[in-house]
C-alpha cells in the first residue's frame, strides 16, 4: 500500500502532500522536511530506494519511523526542479512504484500541456484530482493516462456548464460590487484554467527521461 | 500591486490565485506566517456568517494553507456543506477537502455518512465517483458498516468507471472491518471477466487483500473458483495481445496489471502444489518473453522472480530465476541492481548454489558508488562465503573493509571474524586474517573479536612466536587502533620471551631487545590515546614481562612505582599491588605471572553464564544467515527506539573482553580451592568494564592483605529491594514490569512483563513488542498467551531479559497491538523510569 505522496521542490517547499493514513499538520510537515532531508542530499547516480532504518541514509533517521519504521521504504523520482516522493510499504513493488511516478508525471504533463511548478503552485486542487483518478486509498486505480485525462476533462467540462448556470445573476451582482478586479467569485478552478498568464517558463521541466 | 488589487476587491475575498500569489512574494516565515494569519481570519469571517458564494474559494485556499502546514481544521464543517450542495463544483472541492482534512476519528463522520449515502446513489457517474473516492480515503469502522451495501451494489455497477472505485472502497471495507468480506466474496466472481483493465487491476487488488487477510477465501480462491487458470488467461492475454495503445506503458502491456497479477499468483501458490504446478507454465513463459531493456519489464521480471521463488516451483525455473537476478546485478541501472540484491538476500538461504554462480558479480558490487548496493552486497557477501572459496572471498572483503564506510566496519568485521571461524582452511591463515582485521579495522572491532583473538592464539601454541613478532610489529608503527593494541599487549606479555627467540618460519625474525619492547608499550601507557582499558593491558603486559626478561626488571619497577600515583584508580591500584608483589612477594612472583594455559573459549562459555553472552560464542554457533538476519533485527530496533543514542556500540573498549578472566578464575579458583563463579561478576560492577585481569588481582590482594570476602558479598544484594513499575497503562490495559538481576550474570537483567486487562471484553491477538538501543541485547521470551481476559480476570506475562554490558540506563520503547471489540489497537510508548538498581 502506498501510504504517503509528497511532492517539494528543490528548496523543500511541499507543493503536494497527500497522506493515505491520518497524521496532524505539525507531523506532516515534519515527515516532508525530513523526508526532503534524506533525499536532497543523495547524488542523482544512486538508487532511488530509501529503506526504513540508518543503512541507506548513513544514519538513524526520524522520518521513516514516522512513516511507520523499516517495513517502509522511500520511492523516489527527481525532475527537474521537483522532487516525487512515494512512501509504501513492503505490499509494493519498487520497480513497479517507480513507473508509476513515471505515469503521474506523464500524466500531469498530458492535463498541463508541458507541466512546470507554476503549474502545480497555482493548481493544486487539480493536481489532486488527477492523482484522486491515479491512486485511490493508497492503491493503484487506475493508470491508463488517457484514461485518466478524459475523465478529468469530462469533469471540467461538468464544472463549467454549472458555472455557465449560475454565471450571470452573479457577475452582475459582483461586477457592480467589484469594479475592476470584476472576475466573479465563483468556480475557482474553472476560472483559474481559463486566464492563467504563463509565467516566465525557465523552470519548466524539460523533457521526460525515459527509462533505459 | 497586489495591496492594491486586494483593495480593489475589498468586497469579495482574494481569490486563491492572488492569496498564492502574496505568499511567494514574500521574504521571510514570519511575513508569510502574518499572510496566512491575516487570510485565516477573513476566511474564519466568512464561514461564521455563512456566506454561500465564496464558500468554495475559501476551502480552496483553506487547503492551500493547510499544504504549507497550517492548521486549516475549523474548514471540516464547511466542507461537509459544500459536499451537500447539489452543485457538482461544490461536491468536487467539498470531498477533496473531506479527504484532506477529516481522519476517520472524527465525529464529523457521521454528519458526513450520510450524504456519502446520497451521493453513492447519485445519478451523475462523477458524483458517484467522488464519493467513492473520498469513501476510499477516510472510511472508519462505522461508515464501513453503514455503507458496505452501497459499495457492493456499486461493484455490480455496469460501468467501470465506478466499478473500479468499489473495488478499491471494498478493500478499504475489508481492511477495517474484516467480518463484511463476506458480503464482497460472490461479487469478485465476475469481475475476472471483466474486459476494461482499471476494473480488472482493483479487482485483483480486491482479491488479493481477500487472500492476505482470510486463509478461508484463499482456500476458497484457490479451490472453488478455479482462480490460478483465470488469472493465468489473463495474464497469458497481456503477453501475448499485440500492441494495445491504451494499455501500452514503454513497450509492454500494462505492466501494473501483469506485477498485481504476479503478485496474486504468489498468494495462490504458496505453500500449494496443485496451485504451483499450474502456474509454472505461464512464470516461465513471463521470464522468457519479457522485453527488459526497459525499467517496465524489468519490473515484471522482478516481480515474476518472486513469485517464482515463494511457490513451490520447479528447480529449473528457479535456476532461471537467480540467473534473472544474476543479469540484474550487470545492469546499468541502478535501481535495478539493488531488487537484485535484495532479492538475492532473501533466496540465498533456499537455492545457494544457483546464488553461488554469480559471486564475482555480486563481489564486484561492493565496489558500487551507491551505498545502499554496497550494504546489500557485502551481506550477500557474507552469507556466500564457505570452506571453498574463503580465502578468495575473504581478500576481498577484506579489500572492502579498508575503503569500507565508517557504518559498515563493525558489522562487516564481525562477519569476517565468524567466517573465519567457521571457515578457516588452517590456523595460520585464521591468525593472518585476523591480523589483517585488527590492523586495518581500526577501532571498529567488537569486543568479542578481541577476546576470540587472544583465545585463538592461545591455544595456537606452534604460532605463538609468529603472532607476537607480527603483532608487535603493528604496534611499532601504530599504537591508536585500540584493540589492536589490547591484543597486542596481551600478547607481547605473555609471550615477550618469543619475541627475542627469532624462531619464525618464513619469515624474517624480528630484531629486538628488551629495551625497544618497553619503549613501545610506554609509548602506549603515555600516549592520551590509548584508553583505559588499553593501559590496564599494557600496563598488565610490562608486569608479566618482569619474569620473561632478564635485564629491565628495575626498569619494570620503576614504571610500576610511576603508575603508582596514576589519576586513574584501576592503573593506580593495579601498579600498586604489582609493585608491592616486587617488594614483599618476590618469591611468588614468578609463579604468579607464569603464561595463561590456551584458553578454550568455548569450554568457558559452558561453563559460566556470563561468556555466552560476551565473547562471541553464541553468534558463531548460529546459522550462516544469521549476520544477516541480526541486522534486520538490529535496525529494526533502532528504527523503533528512533532518535535513540548514537548507533552501533561507539566505545567498544567498554565491554569486557571475558574469556581471559574466566579461565583463570577457574585456574585460581581450583588452585585455591574456593568457588569463583559468583566474585567473578561481583568487582564488575564497581569497575564497569575492567574485568580482564581484575578477578585475578583481587584475589591477590586477598591473599595479601585479608579482604578476599568484599567481593563475594556484593552479590547477594542482587534481587533485593527493586520496586517494579508500571509500564503502560491506557484504555484498560495496563502493563507492569517486575524486576530481576540474573544470579549467574550481573549484566543480565530478567523483567517479568504482567498484563492486565480491566475492561469488560478480552483483548484478543495481544503483541508486546520492545525496542531497546544498540548498546543493550534484548531477548523476549514467548508471552503466556495473546489473549488478555477481561475484568482483570486474568494476566498475560512474558520474560524480557536485557544484557546491559555498559551499565547505562535502560531505556525501552514499547509496542502493543490487540484486536478489542473487532477493532485493531496499535500504540507505543516508552519507558524511561527504570529504578537505577537494575544496572548500579
Amino acid at each position: 500500500m502506498i501510504k504517503a505522496i509528497v511532492v517539494f521542490n528543490n528548496h523543500g517547499k511541499p507543493r503536494l502532500i497527500k497522506f493515505f493514513q491520518h497524521y496532524n499538520e505539525d507531523m506532516q510537515q515534519q515527515i516532508v522536511r525530513e523526508t526532503f532531508h534524506l533525499v536532497s542530499k543523495r547524488d542523482e547516480n544512486v538508487c532511488n530506494f530509501l529503506e526504513g532504518g540508518r543503512w541507506a541514509s548513513g544514519k538513524s533517521s526520524d522520518s521513516e519511523n514516522l512513516i511507520g519504521g523499516s517495513d517502509y521504504k522511500i520511492i523516489y523520482r527527481h525532475y527537474a526542479t521537483l522532487y516525487f516522493v512515494f512512501c509504501v510499504d513492503s505490499s509494493e513493488s519498487e520497480l513497479g512504484i517507480l513507473d508509476l511516478i513515471q505515469v503521474f508525471v506523464e500524466t500531469l504533463d498530458k492535463a498541463f500541456e508541458n507541466v512546470c511548478e507554476l503549474d502545480l503552485i497555482f493548481h493544486v486542487d487539480k493536481v489532486h484530482y488527477i492523482l484522486q483518478e491515479l491512486v485511490m486509498g493508497g492503491m493503484v486505480l487506475e493508470t491508463n493516462m488517457t484514461e485518466i485525462v478524459t475523465r478529468i476533462e469530462e469533469q471540467s467540462k461538468l464544472e463549467k456548464s454549472e458555472a455557465g448556470l449560475t454565471a450571470v445573476p452573479e457577475r452582475a451582482a459582483s461586477a457592480v460590487k467589484a469594479g475592476l478586479a470584476g472576475a466573479p467569485a465563483r468556480v475557482v478552478s474553472a476560472a483559474k484554467n481559463l486566464d492563467l498568464p504563463k509565467l516566465p517558463s525557465n523552470i519548466q521541466l524539460p523533457n521526460l527521461p525515459s527509462f533505459r | 500591486m497586489s495591496q492594491l488589487l486586494e483593495k480593489l476587491t475589498m468586497p469579495a475575498p482574494a481569490k486563491l490565485r492572488d492569496l498564492i500569489r502574496q505568499i511567494r512574494s514574500v521574504r521571510t516565515q514570519a511575513e508569510e506566517r502574518a499572510v496566512i494569519e491575516k487570510e485565516c481570519a477573513n476566511i474564519r469571517g466568512m464561514f461564521r456568517d455563512e456566506d454561500n458564494t465564496y464558500r468554495c474559494r475559501n476551502v480552496a485556499k483553506l487547503l492551500y494553507i493547510h499544504m504549507l502546514g497550517y492548521p486549516a481544521h475549523f474548514g471540516q464543517l464547511e466542507c461537509l456543506k459544500l459536499i451537500a450542495s447539489p452543485r457538482f463544483t461544490d461536491k468536487r472541492i467539498g470531498y477533496l477537502g473531506a479527504a484532506l482534512l477529516l481522519d476517520e476519528r472524527q465525529d464529523v463522520h457521521l454528519l458526513v455518512t450520510n450524504s456519502l449515502k446520497n451521493d453513492l446513489n447519485h445519478n451523475t457517474q462523477f458524483v458517484v465517483g467522488l464519493a467513492l473516492g473520498t469513501l476510499g480515503n477516510i472510511c472508519s469502522v462505522e461508515m464501513s458498516r453503514d455503507l458496505a451495501g452501497e459499495v457492493e451494489k456499486l461493484l455490480k455497477s455496469s460501468n467501470a468507471y465506478i466499478k473500479k472505485k468499489a473495488a478499491l472502497c471494498a478493500v478499504r471495507i475489508i481492511r477495517k472491518v474484516p467480518e463484511l468480506m463476506e458480503m464482497f466474496l460472490p461479487a469478485t466472481k465476475n469481475l475476472l471477466n471483466e474486459k476494461n483493465h482499471g476494473v480488472l487491476l482493483t479487482a485483483v487488488c480486491l482479491i488479493t487483500e481477500m487472500c492476505d487477510k482470510s486463509p478461508d477465501a484463499l482456500a476458497h480462491f484457490r479451490k472453488q473458483n478455479k482462480m490460478v487458470p483465470q488469472l493465468v488467461r489473463i495474464l497469458k492475454n497481456l503477453i501475448m495481445a499485440g500492441y494495445s495503445p491504451e494499455h501500452d506503458v514503454s513497450g509492454v502491456s500494462d505492466p501494473f496489471l501483469q506485477v498485481r497479477i504476479l503478485r496474486l499468483l504468489r498468494l495462490l501458490g504458496k505453500n500449494d502444489s496443485e496451485a504451483s504446478e499450474a502456474m509454472n507454465d505461464i512464470l516461465a513463459q513471463v521470464a522468457t518473453n519479457t522485453e527488459t531493456t526497459k525499467n517496465v519489464g524489468n519490473s515484471i521480471l522482478y516481480e515474476t522472480v518472486l513469485t517464482i521463488m515463494d511457490i513451490k516451483s520447479e528447480s529449473g525455473l528457479r535456476v532461471l530465476a537467480v540467473n534473472i537476478l544474476g543479469r540484474f546485478l550487470l545492469n546499468n541501472d541502478k535501481n535495478i541492481r539493488y531488487v537484485a540484491l535484495n532479492s538475492l538476500l532473501k533466496t540465498v538461504q533456499t537455492d545457494l548454489n544457483a546464488v553461488q554462480r554469480h559471486r564475482s558479480t555480486i563481489v564486484d558490487c561492493l565496489k558500487d558508488p551507491d551505498i545502499s548496493i554496497r550494504k546489500r552486497a557485502m551481506e550477500l557477501s557474507f552469507a556466500l562465503v564457505n570452506s571453498n572459496n574463503v580465502r578468495g572471498m575473504m581478500k576481498e572483503l577484506i579489500f572492502f573493509l579498508e575503503k569500507a564506510d565508517a557504518i559498515f566496519k563493525v558489522d562487516c568485521t564481525s562477519n569476517i571474524c565468524i567466517a573465519a571461524d567457521k571457515y578457516a582452511p588452517n590456523k595460520r591463515w585464521h591468525i593472518d586474517t585476523m591480523l589483517k582485521v585488527l590492523s586495518t579495522a581500526g577501532s571498529y572491532v567488537r569486543d568479542d573479536v578481541i577476546a576470540h583473538m587472544i583465545s585463538l592464539v592461545s591455544e595456537a601454541s606452534t604460532l605463538q612466536a609468529y603472532t607476537v613478532q607480527q603483532l608487535f610489529r603493528a604496534i611499532q608503527e601504530d599504537i591508536t587502533q585500540q584493540p589492536l593494541v589490547q591484543v597486542s599487549s596481551w600478547c607481547v606479555g605473555e609471550y615477550g620471551d618469543l619475541l627475542m627467540s627469532g624462531q619464525v618460519e618464513e619469515e624474517e625474525p624480528l630484531q629486538v631487545t628488551e629495551d625497544e619492547v618497553l619503549d613501545t608499550l610506554e609509548k602506549v601507557l603515555n600516549s592520551s590515546g590509548s584508553t583505559a582499558v588499553t593501559k590496564s593491558f599494557t600496563l598488565t603486559a610490562v608486569m608479566k614481562l618482569s619474569t620473561r626478561f632478564t635485564q629491565t626488571i628495575p626498569r619494570i619497577q620503576a614504571l610500576m612505582d610511576q603508575f603508582g600515583s596514576s589519576v586513574d584508580m584501576e592503573l593506580q591500584q593495579r601498579s600498586v599491588e604489582f609493585a608491592k608483589l616486587f617488594k614483599s612477594y618476590d618469591h611468588m612472583r614468578s609463579g604468579l605471572l607464569e603464561r595463561m594455559p590456551p584458553l578454550d573459549a568455548k569450554v568457558g562459555s559452558k561453563g559460566d553464564g556470563e561468556e555466552a553472552n560476551t565473547n562471541g560464542e553464541t553468534t558463531a554457533v548460529s546459522p550462516p544467515a544469521s549476520p544477516a538476519v541480526k541486522q534486520e533485527e538490529g535496525n529494526a530496533l533502532l528504527d523503533l527506539l528512533g532518535g535513540g543514542p548514537s548507533p552501533a556500540p561507539v566505545i567498544p573498549q567498554m565491554e569486557k573482553p571475558a574469556a581471559p578472566p574466566a579461565a583463570s578464575n577457574d585456574l585460581l579458583g581450583d588452585l585455591l580451592g574456593l568457588d569463583l563463579s559468583s566474585p567473578a561478576a561481583g568487582p564488575a560492577p564497581m569497575v564497569p568494564g575492567m574485568t580482564a585481569p581484575q578477578p585475578q588481582m583481587d584475589m591477590l590482594g586477598g591473599l595479601m592483605d585479608g579482604v578476599a570476602a568484599q567481593p563475594a558479598v556484593q552479590m547477594s544484594a542482587n534481587n533485593l529491594g527493586i520496586p517494579s513499575l508500571t509500564a503502560y497503562e491506557k484504555n484498560g490495559l495496563k502493563i507492569s514490569f517486575s524486576f530481576q538481576r540474573d544470579n549467574s550474570n550481573a549484566n543480565v537483567v530478567i523483567i517479568t512483563l504482567t498484563a492486565t486487562n480491566s475492561t469488560d471484553a478480552p483483548m484478543n491477538e495481544f503483541v508486546f513488542q520492545a525496542a531497546v538501543p544498540k548498546t543493550f541485547q534484548l531477548q523476549l521470551q514467548s508471552p503466556s498467551g495473546s489473549v488478555v481476559p477481561p475484568s482483570n480476570m486474568g494476566v498475560v506475562t512474558q520474560v524480557i531479559k536485557i544484557l546491559n554490558p555498559q551499565k547505562a540506563p535502560i531505556r525501552m520503547r514499547i509496542k502493543l497491538t490487540y484486536n478489542y471489540k473487532g477493532t485493531d489497537v496499535n500504540d507505543m510508548g516508552e519507558v524511561n523510569s527504570f529504578p537505577a538498581a537494575l544496572w548500579q
